[in-house]
């Protein structure tokens, strides 16, 4: 199929329903309003059913109720909009279900800005419900990789019956891009023989998220944690840049690691030893990616003050080693700024 | 040739047409030959890219750009200004950035009843790499939605087929020939094929409609 131009937030939903979802539940926010306006024309087309929720906390329970139905099932928000969905997602978590959310990361605290940021990320891979609880999340740093990794989030959801989050900003969601759509799935998905279809002659289905029982409870948490060692194992995914030789080495996802190659870009004429590593999974943080490198000081930039730093700090096993730059609030980085601050770290050292 | 359109020209088109980009080229190559030159950002559907993010570079460059008069970059409600004034001044070449789609248009209510259509231009941007306008049908189907909302009928077309840093001079051609579908339909004519000359890796082919509009990238930063 040829190229065709869309937007991120547009792509995405058109990325949803290649990949089979067919229930979208949300309600508008700047900057992924588009989502959910793109699904509520094409879902109907393909017989599939979007619902404009009274609420984001609406919405995101009409997810769990299409997920406990054997459903793909899609909600999408920016940042204040995903917090309000946060005890919806710890809900679908516990009851083992699978869903995608989207969220389409504007400045914050608060109802902050409408501009892009990344000021999410202790939210959705720390995780912003409450209970021992992870997220798979995904952070695409082009309209292309939104597309792919919406598709590759349904499959994750299903495959380890847990939400996905898809960790982007809203400048991913506004801008326009070429994409093509490619659903192939990579991976072995198990049948939904939990689902809640209807009893008819089958076996009683049950999903709860009251445990009667606290041991229940612990060992229900018990399981949680043999899915997350599993996903922490299997599903951790980076990109290298300019790695080979690296003395120094960004860490930076999303539209950060864009601005981020540019400057690599840049520094690279100049000669420094300079390259990238990029987390596509922020949950599993992909710290394989750190092992056996040499690398004299980590550069963690980010559009945020800082929230991934700590995972940089482990995964590199050095406190020491990392140094942070960001901007926030919606303030888009330079290339140039992150060229400064770059020789700031290294000096002389090329 | 751009000195030679109308008075007022407004670009309307689907939203992700590439009509804002069009419209900040357009101001900056009209600039080169009319000594006053207004842009009026009239986006009320788009909250980033809108060509207001240019005002300081366009105000440099001695174009006066109109926008909403609540200022700053998270304003995301349909306010805009003193839209009508350069109307009613005969000795400004105006150029109005609409939003997308028929909703971008409806803005227009605001200057529809002050416009004299003898110097109106009112031109429609396609890219037939967007989903809606990639057949002559979508596309008069958008056109037609736009006149609707707008009360003005599109006089021209704008060639804007285009994949940003991926566009090939082929993939203009079966824009050329999309559009011209398009035009043979409706009679509304070709006027601009525009596009970014830093990405195209040849000259563009002879025989294509419209004339050729050569742009920079304005609105997109280099690492987009």
């Amino acid at each position: 199929m040829a190229k065709v131009l869309m937007k991120g937030n547009e792509a995405i939903g058109k990325a949803a329903i290649e990949a089979g979802c067919r229930f979208f539940f949300g309600y508008p926010i700047t900057p992924q309003s588009e989502l959910p306006e793109y699904l509520s024309e094409e879902l109907p087309k393909v017989g599939g059913t979007f619902v404009q929720a009274e609420s984001e906390v609406a919405a995101i329970n009409m997810v769990y109720g299409a997920a406990a139905a054997g459903a793909r099932a899609l909600t999408s928000s920016s940042s204040p909009g995903v917090a309000l969905k946060q005890e919806g997602i710890g809900y679908i978590t516990n009851a083992d279900l699978p869903a995608v959310i989207v969220n389409m990361m504007r400045g914050g605290p608060g109802l902050g800005t409408i501009q892009p940021g990344q000021a999410d990320y202790r939210m959705c891979v720390k995780g912003g419900s409450n209970g021992d609880y992870h997220n798979i999340v995904l952070a695409p740093s082009s309209v292309q990789e939104a597309v792919d990794m919406v598709m590759e989030a349904f499959d994750l959801a299903d495959c380890y019956r847990t939400p996905v989050i898809i960790l982007s900003d809203g400048l991913i969601g506004q801008m326009m891009e070429p994409v093509d759509f490619h659903y192939a799935p990579k991976r072995e998905l198990p049948p939904k023989d939990w689902a809640l279809t209807g009893k008819g002659d089958g076996q009683k289905h049950m999903i709860v998220n009251l445990n009667m029982d606290a041991e229940d409870c612990e060992n229900h948490n018990i399981q949680l944690q043999k899915k997350y060692v599993e996903i922490e194992q299997k599903e951790q995914q980076w990109e290298e840049y300019c790695m080979d030789d690296a003395e120094y080495a960004f860490v930076s996802y999303g539209t950060s690691a864009r601005i981020t190659k540019s400057a690599i870009d840049t520094l690279r004429k100049e000669g420094y030893k300079v390259g990238l590593i990029r987390p596509k999974t922020l949950y599993p943080f992909p710290k394989e990616a750190f092992k056996g490198k040499n690398i004299k000081k980590y550069m963690d930039i980010e559009m945020s003050m800082g929230q991934m730093v700590e995972d940089v700090q482990l995964a590199c096993n050095d406190v020491n080693k990392v140094v942070f730059f960001g901007r926030c609030g919606g303030i888009i980085l330079t290339p140039e700024e992150v060229v400064e601050f770059a020789k700031s770290v290294i000096g002389g050292d090329k | 040739m751009v000195q030679h359109d109308k008075r007022i020209t407004i670009m309307t088109g689907h939203y992700g047409s590439g009509k804002t980009e069009f419209a900040v080229n357009y101001a900056i190559k009209l600039s080169q030959f009319s000594p006053k030159v207004t842009l009026g950002d009239l986006d009320i559907v788009n909250v980033y890219f809108r060509s207001r993010e240019r005002k300081a570079q366009l105000m440099e460059m001695g174009i006066d750009v109109i926008s909403s008069s609540i200022e700053g970059d998270s304003v995301d409600i349909p306010a805009v200004a003193a839209i009508t004034s350069p109307v009613r001044d005969k000795s400004t070449r105006y150029i109005v950035d609409l939003g997308g789609n028929d909703t971008g248009t409806m803005v227009l209510g605001r200057i529809r009843p002050l416009l004299d259509l003898s110097e109106t231009d009112f031109f429609m941007v396609v890219n037939t790499n967007r989903p809606s306008t990639s057949s002559p049908e979508g596309i008069l189907k958008e056109m037609k939605s736009i006149e609707a909302a707008s009360g003005l009928k599109v006089t021209g077309f704008v060639n804007n087929t285009n994949l940003i840093r991926e566009t090939t001079v082929e993939n203009i051609a079966m824009g050329d020939k999309i559009l011209r579908q398009a035009e043979g339909l409706s009679k509304v004519p070709i006027k601009y094929i525009s596009y970014v000359e830093e990405v195209l890796h040849e000259p563009l082919p002879k025989g294509l409609s419209g004339e050729p509009f050569p742009m920079r990238f304005y609105m997109r930063k280099d690492w987009m």
